[in-house]
């Protein structure tokens, strides 16, 4: 029973979000204020309903309800609890459903959040996520509804991808669905500007805190998306450029120019219909992000099964939605007079060329992704684009980008003299530089390695983290220096100055990770019989054998691996070979040692046959490796310290927008 | 400088830097991308000889033989029509298994191996790879045709 | 202003390219046996080792051929719409047992059920080899005149049997 009323509240869902998809559009547009006014609590009912089937799906996971093929499919009554949670989105139609959840979330949350804007505004802005809402409940009804029966039930469920029955899949998909669905809400915006036909700095400064939030989440779900690749897939590779991977940093990358080109639009008026473009840009590649995801288009490690007829409906909704907003740009953004002007050299033209790259790189990563299909499409047989593609195109293109990003904030506004700025980086520069020539000369002996390893790789791209901290610190030097207590200048700046630094920092950190574990990272495969011990960057492995034992819907091999460093033991590890009871399915769990400088990491390959006991066993030791995901936390951090800011929670009925207060961007 | 002539200077700049992605495209794209092929094209010479491409099918039932150093694999991948043998050293991915479907990159060598640089197969047991599935029906449709031909001329079977 | 109607122009070119691709879905495979007679065979029972079938003796009826092995992990998925099919009794489905150990095929069938009017063992995969048989499970349509009249690739379910095959048996049944 419960079940059906899910499947009835997507239905009152769906009929909700027609109503708020029309009435409040068309209120806006002819002036209306009743239909105006159903924008709000349609957007609330939306969010209950949807809510609610939700809490059914759960239900029927956390009860073992076998009578649901949803559930018959992805779960199983051994599945530990948390993991039958997680496993609503382990499917097509269950994260879906989240997908929609989270999607009436942001509309909500608008809905509430919005008592300062004027009301044609809110009306069009959920009008246009109602849309978007009435398109994924329509695919969810019309082609994948959770709640489809199995008649009769099945005896037990087909259990969790074990993949999937991970701490880190359990939060990966929902931080990284709020940030694709997030990015509607600069979507929503821009569209209502283009519908409005007002496309001044104002829409720049309402969507800009939604768009960071957004942003903020996607960046923690790509960073949990990257670990969990780390320790679970067993190579211990932390990016594989695979097409999933690549939907959801394309939107990523686009993200990041729209908050930088938000900026701009909002303190002076500048890249407007630029800046609406990547807003559609952006949200346009999650959509397509999820198209290639679900309709087997690209075949990847996570994509789902594939069934044609999804893909057609996906890809109708695709056209529409972004078809009709291209369309719109055309019409409405010829009008959109020029906004500020500004020189050669500024923060402006700094920016502007931040976002060229970024856009670029979008674009290079997307070539890539979509290049084997373009090719197959044409005739010219089968062929897959690796790794290396994406790096000899990503990496020429983010040199320029990071040294551009040292020199962004410290730039003027409108103007600024080429010597004047010359001026105030040179030591940075020169301190970066001297420091990235030399501590690859020391860095072989302090990772205990046979060698120093000098590479001008490795000096590039210590050079560039190092370069965007001699920036920050220069431009913290600027801003607290002056008279009065310290403290109180420091207090001064306002908090989206200090996010903005700190998100720097976060990108700092990351090339250094990428960087130092690229350049000296040590692989081993090799055999190993039981008391066999093997060195690795100055450590040595001894494997002890491997044991049974027996986990919650598992049984697993578990090996043992002593690792001494000089004669002092530093831990043992335990990876394990897991077999999964009901799917069968092995799995590799390897074992990490986390640490500041260096990741101890072991894997076990499979046992060698007609021998005693011996393993082909993995060995790795992955300087800096942690350093990728703190960087990329401290990037979210940034965010969030950008738009806990208060001139974003201070409302005034009447926001004129271009010239504001503190000179941050 | 005039607003004109900076426009000029933007537009030539903006040429330049899109001038210069795409030729990193071009040039990417060029050396990095591997083409794939089927065992029985394999047979037929159609791959190429000194560059790395990729494979796909299936792994022959009981092919699989390992050296002594428990590293180095033996295979063949077969698209149920020709067979390839392929050899790999290192560590396989969980789901590599007899009679399952596996996409092999690398090249052939003079000992009429395909030495594998990267041996994939996908993380679910019911799905195969689009490659091995492409092998599996090109070769099916040449067996059909075969089985045609017999049908006509039952007594040749 | 064309350069605004740009993004709009590379966007239609993209989804046409989409939309090919959706076309290259290779699990809708169209098999070259449909439409042709089902290749002849002779093959012993996996019950009764002793006695043999062959399509022959199907001739004048409507019958379904499931390819399935107690190794495959979907054959799992599709045997209880097989079990509620044969209990149904409309249409009589011979089983093809695809390289497996006879042992392990009859332990499944009495742990799970049997489904099958009768079971064939293909143990060394040569019947399958001849229908083309390129994942477990596979379904085969057969008409009255032996003629493969639809291949289906992947699990039965309940919504592909009640749209495609059931329509198609009753269609072939009424000839």
């Amino acid at each position: 029973m419960i079940p059906e009323l899910g499947h009835f509240s997507l239905i009152v869902a769906l009929c909700l979000a027609i109503i708020l998809g029309v009435l409040p559009i068309l209120g806006a547009a002819r002036n209306n204020s009743v239909f105006m006014g159903v924008a709000r609590p349609l957007a609330y009912g939306q969010l209950l309903f949807v809510g609610l089937a939700f809490a059914a799906l759960a239900n029927a996971f956390l009860s073992n309800d076998f009578s649901v093929l949803y559930v018959a499919q992805h779960s199983n009554s051994q599945l530990p609890g948390q993991y039958r949670f997680a496993a609503i989105w382990g499917g097509h139609e269950g994260s879906l459903l989240l997908w929609a959840l989270f999607l009436t979330v942001w509309t909500a949350a608008v809905a509430r959040f919005s008592r300062h804007l004027p009301e044609e505004m809110v009306a069009r802005v959920l009008g246009v996520m109602g849309l978007i809402s009435v398109g994924f409940l329509m695919f969810m009804l019309f082609t994948s509804s959770p709640f489809e029966r199995l008649l009769p039930a099945a005896a037990d469920g087909r259990d969790l991808n074990p993949l999937l029955q991970d701490p880190g899949l359990v939060i990966h998909p929902p931080m990284l669905y709020m940030g694709y669905v997030g990015f509607s809400v600069a979507y929503a915006f821009a569209i209502s500007a283009l519908l409005g036909g007002k496309l001044d700095a104002t829409w720049a400064r309402w969507s800009r805190p939604w768009t960071t939030v957004a942003w903020v989440f996607m960046t923690i779900g790509i960073a949990l998306g990257s670990g969990w690749a780390y320790y679970e897939l067993g190579w211990g590779g932390w990016w594989f450029w695979d097409p999933v991977e690549n939907a959801s940093f394309m939107p990523w990358l686009l993200g990041t120019a729209l908050i930088h080109s938000l900026a701009v639009t909002e303190k002076r008026g500048a890249f407007k219909s630029w800046t609406v473009l990547l807003a559609i840009a952006a949200f346009s590649l999650s959509l397509l992000g999820t198209f290639l995801v679900r309709s087997g288009v690209l075949t990847s490690v996570h994509s789902f099964a594939a069934d044609p007829k999804r893909g057609i409906f996906i890809l109708s909704f695709l056209v529409l939605v972004i078809g009709a907003s291209l369309l719109l740009f055309a019409w409405r953004a010829p009008k959109v007079g020029l906004g500020g002007k500004f020189d050669m050299l500024s923060r402006e033209s700094l920016l502007l060329s931040n976002n060229v790259l970024l856009s670029v790189a979008a674009a290079s990563v997307f070539i890539g992704t979509l290049y084997p299909l373009f090719m197959d499409a044409l005739g010219y047989g089968k062929l897959s684009v690796g790794p290396p593609y994406f790096e000899a195109v990503f990496v020429p293109l983010m040199i320029p980008m990071v040294f551009m990003m040292g020199l962004g904030p410290l730039a003027r506004w409108k103007k600024m003299a080429v010597p004047d700025l010359a001026r105030r980086v040179q030591w940075g520069f020169a301190g970066a530089l001297v420091l990235a020539l030399l501590l690859p000369l020391v860095m072989g002996k302090f990772l205990s390695l046979e060698s120093n390893k000098w590479s001008p790789m490795i000096v590039l791209g210590l050079l560039m983290a190092f370069w965007i901290i001699a920036s920050l610190v220069i431009s913290l030097r600027q801003r607290w220096r002056g008279q009065g207590a310290f403290m109180q200048r420091v207090a001064k700046q306002s908090l989206s100055y200090y996010g903005m630094q700190l998100a720097h920092l976060g990108v700092a950190l990351f090339i250094i990770g990428v960087t130092l574990v690229k350049g000296y990272e040590t692989e081993r495969d090799v055999r190993m019989n039981v008391g066999d011990t093997v060195m690795a960057g100055g450590y040595e492995f001894r494997f002890n054998g491997v044991t049974e034992t027996q986990g919650p819907n598992y049984v697993a091999g578990v090996g043992h691996v002593t690792v001494n460093k000089d004669g002092k033991l530093v831990g043992e590890l335990t990876p394990e070979k897991r077999q999964y009871n009901v799917s069968g399915m092995p799995l590799t769990e390897a074992a990490i040692q986390t640490g500041v400088f260096r990741d101890l990491y072991v894997s076990l390959g499979e046992p060698i046959p007609e021998s005693d006991g011996a393993w082909a066993v993995r060995v790795y030791i992955k300087p800096f490796i942690d350093w990728i995901w703190a960087g990329s936390l401290l990037m979210a951090l940034g965010g969030l310290l950008a738009v806990s800011d208060r001139r974003y929670r201070i409302h005034k009925k009447t926001v004129s927008g271009s010239q504001s207060e503190g000179a941050a961007s | 400088m005039k607003p004109r002539q900076k426009r000029a200077v933007y537009i030539v700049l903006a040429i330049a830097a899109v001038g210069l992605a795409v030729g990193l495209v071009l040039n990417a794209l060029k050396d990095n991308v591997s083409l794939y092929f089927t065992p029985t094209q394999v047979f037929n010479k159609e791959a190429p000889q000194d560059r790395s491409f990729r494979i796909g099918g299936l792994v022959e039932e009981g092919s699989i033989r390992r050296e002594k150093d428990g590293l180095t694999v033996h295979f063949m991948i077969t698209d149920l029509h020709q067979k390839l043998p392929v050899v790999y050293k290192g560590i396989l991915p969980d789901l590599f298994k007899e009679g399952k479907g596996v996409v092999a990159q690398g090249k052939m060598e003079a000992d009429g191996l395909m030495h594998a640089s990267e041996v994939l197969a996908k993380h679910d047991e019911n799905y195969m790879p689009p490659e091995a599935a492409d092998a599996l029906k090109k070769a099916e449709a040449a067996n059909a045709a075969a089985a045609a031909a017999s049908a006509v001329a039952p007594a040749a079977k | 202003m064309m350069r605004f109607i740009l993004p709009f122009v590379i966007f239609l070119v993209l989804s046409v390219f989409l939309y090919k691709g959706l076309g290259r879905d290779t699990r809708e495979v169209p098999s070259p046996l449909v439409g042709k007679p089902a290749p002849a065979f002779v093959l012993p029972l996996l019950h009764e080792p002793g006695k043999v079938f062959s399509p022959k003796e199907m001739q004048g009826r409507v019958w379904l051929l499931n390819v399935w092995a107690s190794w495959c992990g979907a054959c799992k998925d599709e045997h209880p719409v097989l079990m509620a099919l044969s209990q149904q009794n409309i249409v009589p489905i011979v089983g093809l047992d695809y390289k497996d150990k006879a042992v392990d095929g009859e332990a499944t069938l009495k742990k799970a059920g049997d489904p099958y009017s009768l079971v064939i063992a293909d143990a060394d995969g040569k019947v399958g080899f001849d229908y083309g048989v390129y994942g477990v499970p596979e379904t085969y349509v057969i008409d009255k005149n032996g003629i493969i009249a639809y291949k289906l690739i992947g699990a039965l379910t309940s919504q592909n049997l009640r749209e495609k095959i059931l329509p198609l048996v009753a269609e072939l049944q009424a000839k």
